[in-house]
Parts: C-alpha cells; sequence; structure tokens
C-alpha cells in the first residue's frame, strides 16, 4: 500500500529533476522545483498515515508554507532577470562560469 | 613581607598630564582643519595636569616625610597588568624617597616650562598639538619615575622616547628637523635593546621572587658576580642612550631642531636624567659590581670632558647648552659611578634647575632676536633685556660652579666622592672640565649679553620677553641659587639633609670623612672656575670678533667628525647590508615563498575551473550527483 505512494513520489520527483536538467524556460525550471517539493510532500504524508504519528504532517505543512514564500522570492527573481536581458532562456545567464 | 602602606592617588600623578594630553590632542585633532581653538584654551587646559601632578607631588612628598624613617615608602597597584608564568607585573606605582625628589622637581620645573610654553609658542599654527605631546612627555616621565618595577618603568622609558622623536621634529616641514627627531628615535632605540636585555637578564637570574624593586632588592644577595657585572653594563647601555652619553651621545646635540622649550624639558626636567635615575634605582645591583661602577664612572667622566671640548667651540647658542648638558650628566654618571648614587641624584637635581634656567632664557633670547641663534650674531644684550641678563647670569654662574650656587656644592660632592672612593683620575679629569665648563659658559654669556650687538638691525628690534616667560625664568634662577643649600655637606655647616633623605631608597657606604681631602676638592673646583671664567673674561669680556676656525679648534667645531665617523661605519655598511638583502635574499626567498605560494593556489584553481560551467542547470546536475551518493552512502553505512 505505501509503496504505490512513493513510487508515485519518486516519479514525480524524477520528473521534477528532469525539468530543471533539461528545460531552459526560468518558469518551467521553476515549476519543476515546486514538483519536486511536493513530491517530497506526499512521501511525508504516506509515511506519517503509515506510522500514525502527525510528524509528517507538520512538516508538509511547513513545506508549503516554504515554497509559498519562495514562489514570491522567485518570481522577483524572474522579473529582475527579464529586465536585465528581456528573455528568461537560463543560458543567457552564465556569468559565474570559471 | 610586612604590610604595605597604600595610597589611591599616586597613579593620580602621571594619570592627570595623560588626560590633559588626550583631551587637547583629541580637541586639537577635530577642530584644526575647520575651527581652530583659542591659545588661552588650549593653554589653561595645558597646564591644568602638570599644576594638579604637582600639587599631589608636594602631598605625596609631607606625607612621606611624616613616615619613620625605616620603611619610608608606600605603593600602589592599580590593575595586574600581565601575568605570564613567574612574571607577575602589576601597573604599580612606588612612592619611596628617591621617586618622590625626582617626582618634585620633574613636576615642579615641568610645570613652569609648560607655563613659559604658553608664551614662547604664542601664535603657532600647531599650538593645540604642542601642548598635547608636552603633557604626554610629563606623563610618560612620571610613569617613569614613579613606577614601582623595571616593567612599568620601561614603559615610561619608551614613552619619553616617543614624545621627543614628536616633539624634536616638531617644525616638520624642515627635513633637517624631522632627520634630528629620527636620530633621536633611533639612538634611543639601540639603547633601549640593552635596557630589555639587561631587564630580562634580571629577570631570569632573580625575577622568580616578584618583579619590582623591593623585591629585586631583597633578592640581589643571590645574584652571580659576572651575572650582576653583565646586568649592570647592559642596563648602563640603556642609560648610555636615553641620557647621551659616549658612544650615544651624537642625538642629543640634534635635538635642538626642537621648540626652545622642549629642549628645556629633555634636558632639564625629563629624558635625560632618566638613565642616571635608572643606576641611582638599581643601586643595590651597581654596589655589587665595583667594575660596572668604575665602567659607569669612567664613559661618565670622559663624555665630560668631550662634551665641554665641543661646547667651547660651538657658536649655536643651544649647542653650547646641549654639550653643557651632555658634559653634566658626565658628571652625573662619574657620581653613580663612584658609588655616590645621592651626589649623582642631587646633581640631577640641582641640574634640572639651571639648566631649565638656561634654556628658558635662551629662548627669551632668540626670540628677541628673532630665531637668531648664533651666537656670534648677538652682542650687548645686557641693556634691552635686563630680566633676561640678571636671571642668565645666574644659570651661568651655578653651570659654572660658582662658590654658593647650587651647581658648585653638587658638582663639588661629586668630585670629592670620587676622589674620597678612590677615582682620583677621575677626579682629575673632572676638575679640569669644571674649568672648561667655567670657559664655554662665560663665553656664551659674554658674547650675548656683554660687548657692542653685532647685527644692528636685529639689536634694534630686541625687546624684553612677556611676563609669562621672565616669571618662570625668575623662579628658576632661585631655585638655582638655593637649591644647592638643601643638601650642605658638614664643611659648610650643613647637614646633607637630601643624602639622608635618599638613604631610604639607596645602597650606599659613605666614606670616612676626610678634612685634607675635602678641603683638596673644594679648593680645586674654586680654582678650576676662577681660571676657567676669567680666560673667559679675557678673551670675550670687551667684545670680540668671530675668529676663523684652524687646526683644533676647527676639528672641535665638527665635533671630531664622530657624526661622520658613525655614518661611514655604522650607518653606512648597514644600508649596504640591507640593499645587498634586498637584491639577493628577498626577491627570492622572501618573495618567492609567497610567489609559490599564490602558483600553488592558482594551479589548484585552474584544476578546478573545468567545473563552473556557469548554467544553472548543470549546477542542478551537480547536487542531484551529490545528494545522489550521499543517499547511497547513507543507506549502505546505515544497513
Amino acid at each position: 500500500m505505501i509503496a504505490d505512494y512513493l513510487i508515485l513520489s519518486i516519479i514525480l520527483f524524477c520528473i521534477g529533476i528532469l525539468g530543471v536538467v533539461s528545460r531552459r524556460n526560468v518558469f518551467t525550471v521553476f515549476m519543476s522545483i515546486e514538483l519536486m517539493l511536493n513530491a517530497a510532500n506526499l512521501a511525508f504524508i504516506a509515511f506519517s498515515r503509515l506510522h500514525e504519528s502527525m510528524d509528517g504532517h507538520v512538516l508538509a505543512m511547513m513545506v508549503m508554507a516554504v515554497a509559498a514564500a519562495e514562489a514570491a522570492l522567485a518570481l522577483a527573481v524572474v522579473i529582475l532577470l527579464h529586465k536585465h536581458k528581456s528573455k528568461l532562456d537560463t543560458n543567457m545567464f552564465s556569468l559565474l562560469k570559471g | 613581607m610586612e604590610m604595605e602602606q597604600t595610597v589611591t592617588y599616586l597613579v593620580l600623578i602621571p594619570l592627570m598630564p595623560l588626560v590633559g594630553a588626550l583631551v587637547i590632542g583629541l580637541l586639537h585633532m577635530f577642530t584644526c582643519t575647520t575651527r581652530p581653538l583659542s591659545e588661552r584654551l588650549y593653554g589653561i587646559l595645558g597646564v591644568t595636569g602638570p599644576v594638579i601632578a604637582t600639587i599631589l607631588a608636594v602631598k605625596t612628598f609631607f606625607e612621606l616625610k611624616g613616615m619613620p624613617e625605616e620603611g619610608r615608602y608606600f605603593s600602589q597597584k592599580v590593575f595586574t597588568w600581565f601575568n605570564v608564568g613567574e612574571l607577575d607585573v602589576a601597573m604599580g606605582f612606588l612612592a619611596d624617597p628617591l621617586s618622590v625628589l625626582m617626582l618634585l622637581f620633574v613636576t615642579f620645573i615641568g610645570t613652569l616650562i609648560h607655563f613659559y610654553s604658553i608664551g614662547y609658542m604664542a601664535g603657532d599654527e600647531n599650538f593645540g598639538k604642542f601642548f598635547a605631546y608636552l603633557n604626554l612627555f610629563l606623563g610618560s616621565m612620571l610613569i617613569l619615575v614613579l613606577a614601582d618595577g623595571p616593567v612599568v618603568m620601561f614603559v615610561g622609558w619608551e614613552g619619553v622616547g616617543l614624545c621627543s622623536y614628536l616633539l624634536i621634529s616638531f617644525y616638520s616641514k624642515e627635513r633637517d628637523n624631522v632627520l634630528a627627531g629620527n636620530k633621536a628615535f633611533i639612538v634611543n632605540r639601540i639603547g633601549d635593546l640593552g635596557f630589555i636585555l639587561g631587564m630580562s637578564l634580571l629577570f631570569w637570574a632573580i625575577g622568580s621572587g616578584g618583579f619590582d624593586y623591593l623585591s629585586l632588592r631583597e633578592n640581589a644577595s643571590a645574584l652571580a658576580p659576572g651575572m650582576g657585572l653583565a646586568i649592570c653594563l647592559l642596563l648602563f647601555v640603556g642609560a648610555t642612550g636615553k641620557s647621551a652619553q659616549i658612544p650615544l651621545y651624537v642625538w642629543l646635540p640634534d635635538a635642538m631642531a626642537g621648540p626652545t622649550p622642549v629642549s628645556a624639558l629633555i634636558h632639564a626636567a625629563t629624558m635625560v636624567t632618566a638613565g642616571v635615575y635608572m643606576v641611582a634605582r638599581f643601586s643595590f645591583l651597581y654596589v655589587q659590581a665595583p667594575l660596572a661602577g668604575a665602567v659607569v664612572a669612567w664613559v661618565g667622566i670622559l663624555t665630560a670632558l668631550l662634551a665641554a671640548i665641543f661646547g667651547m667651540f660651538q657658536k649655536d647658542i643651544k649647542k653650547v647648552l646641549a654639550y653643557s648638558t651632555v658634559s653634566q650628566l658626565g658628571y652625573m654618571f662619574a657620581g653613580v659611578g663612584v658609588a655616590a648614587y645621592s651626589a649623582g641624584i642631587f646633581h640631577v637635581f640641582t641640574h634640572a634647575f639651571f639648566k631649565a634656567l638656561l634654556f628658558l632664557g635662551a629662548g627669551s633670547v632668540i626670540c628677541a632676536l628673532h630665531h637668531q641663534q648664533d651666537i656670534w650674531k648677538m652682542g650687548g644684550l645686557k641693556a634691552k633685556m635686563p630680566t633676561t641678563y640678571w636671571t642668565m647670569l645666574i644659570g651661568c654662574l651655578a653651570l659654572a660652579g660658582c662658590p654658593l650656587l647650587s651647581g658648585f656644592f653638587s658638582k663639588d660632592e661629586i668630585l670629592y666622592m670620587a676622589l674620597a672612593n678612590g677615582y682620583p683620575g677621575v677626579w682629575l679629569v673632572g676638575v679640569l672640565v669644571a674649568a672648561m665648563t667655567a670657559y664655554y659658559t662665560f663665553r656664551m654669556f659674554f658674547l650675548v649679553f656683554h660687548g657692542s650687538a653685532r647685527d644692528e638691525e636685529a639689536y634694534a628690534h630686541a625687546k624684553e620677553s612677556p611676563k609669562v616667560m621672565t616669571v618662570p625664568l625668575v623662579i628658576l634662577a632661585i631655585g638655582a641659587v638655593f637649591a644647592g643649600y638643601l643638601n650642605l655637606p658638614a664643611i659648610f655647616g650643613g647637614h646633607q639633609q637630601v643624602t639622608h633623605w635618599l638613604a631610604g631608597s639607596l645602597v650606599e657606604h659613605h666614606p670616612h670623612a676626610s678634612l685634607g681631602l675635602e678641603l683638596l676638592a673644594i679648593a680645586a673646583s674654586i680654582a678650576a672656575f676662577a681660571i676657567g671664567a676669567f680666560i673667559a673674561y679675557r678673551k670675550f669680556g670687551q667684545g670680540a670678533e668671530e675668529p676663523e676656525f684652524q687646526g683644533f679648534a676647527k676639528f672641535a667645531y665638527n665635533l671630531f667628525y664622530v657624526d661622520q665617523f658613525y655614518h661611514a661605519v655604522i650607518v653606512r655598511p648597514y644600508k649596504a647590508f640591507g640593499a645587498a638583502i634586498q637584491r639577493t635574499l628577498e626577491p627570492y626567498v622572501t618573495d618567492g615563498h609567497v610567489k609559490l605560494s599564490s602558483l600553488l593556489y592558482q594551479l589548484i584553481g585552474q584544476a578546478f575551473k573545468v567545473f563552473q560551467v556557469g548554467y544553472v542547470r548543470i549546477y542542478a546536475i551537480y547536487m542531484v550527483i551529490g545528494l545522489s551518493l550521499m543517499s547511497l552512502f547513507l543507506s549502505q553505512t546505515l544497513n
């Protein structure tokens, strides 16, 4: 029973990683990150039900709160990036290249 | 140890001028460029600290006087400064007969010089800075004098060194003044090295029982003779630096570059007396090492001779006085060298009065002639500056050792003690120097005040100095006359109060009084004064023309080319050595190490550079890989 939930969680997480790694649009990358967070949340809830403890719920709530805050920040960053280069291609931003 | 008498105000004596220095310094720093404050304010602030210190010094003296003769001291430990292994150093102050005697005249004369400076420095753009330095100087000297151990003494010792540097190069727009300041500082550093070594050796030998004077004095008998000799000689190296003795006297005449009140302060109340004070302070070591005493005495008297020779041919009024100081310091060292510590300290005491008087008088003359310092361009000033004339006359008589004035009694005491303690050679040279002293003192005096004016224009503008300058002169003149009567020997019907007073601090053996020797010493001193003064009168009393220096005179006027000799033998090879090091060792060894290490880090950076591609996606992949590996590792270990 628990395995089903975890497999779904892993699938979601991997989709998120693939999104972050392969897509170049900043919004898509950002959405992929959210997907990974929610995959983690799913695993938390599943384990919480398994152990009949509320700890996992608490953590899931916290992840959601953090995700909301992060969204606010990240969108501001996205706006700044757009102002800077008029494009939202991540490959355009490579100033840290060694 | 018996119960210690403790007071709380001792620390205030050095603290007051130091606080004054801080306040004035900060005020000057923040206002000098925008809105300069009035000289009146700086003057009041400047004299406040010294005046309070003087009052407290007098209070200390009377409290000490009220105590029984045995154990006549009190001390104050303000805080523990540092504590390393066996070395436990407190910021402590000690008032005993020796330090209080020094304290009295240092604060008194220092205060007078502060007052005088208000007049002398009037109109100077750095008026505030000058008083800040002056206060700092006095505060440092008071730390030196009141210190309860060698370490705290060293704080003051370095403090006066620093302040002398600051004040000698006070007119820092001229290169020569800055060089003179540098010279004073560097030469003093050489002496300081000796002091540090002596102090370290002293600690190593007997420091485990406490490193303050009282403990050291108790433990001094445990010292091995060779060790005692080494310590005494090293400490004396420090004294030669600070007190301008052979071979380190060269900085003092150059120190004339500073404003005249500074010269007075350096020569009379502070700085140069530090070396003599230090030797007297360590009298318990020097009595155990008679050989060191002999070295001190001979170095002292030879310095006196050398400086007297130089003094006879100088034409700068301040240079004449500078060499007279070196010469008198030589007498003081001769005194402490022949184990007549109280006589040496007494000469410090009387010398402080008449030398401060002479310098301030010279300053008055220089001021009146618009910074003319060449005695061959002066003359006939007697009519124009009566107060300066009469006070200078007293100062000159005291310096030359005229009977019944202070300089006579103290110098005679040293010479008599040299004779009585078995140093007839020192005595003989001392008498010769006394005659030379009388000669060069009155040569200067007659050239400045008698005869006819050599520079008509400057003479026409000359006038007596303001009250704030002449009143200190009069006070010092009174001191220069009567200071000698404090230690009148029995032969003149006195009781040697100063010697008895100092007995509480000094370890000193008094020789059996010998009337014959005493009379011989007195007669020789009087004869020396009379001959020297008479020759000076014959040659310069009626006015004289500036001679062309030939032969020996030229050699002496050029100071035996000692400066050039030092320059050729020490400074140049040292600089060449430094340059050679800079050319060979520095680029390859010192810099090489630095360059090599920077190269190493560059290589490491190059190696890791390939990973920094700049794309966020790639960094995300790194993170995923890293996290996967960590998870793998954790799952492996947890199973």
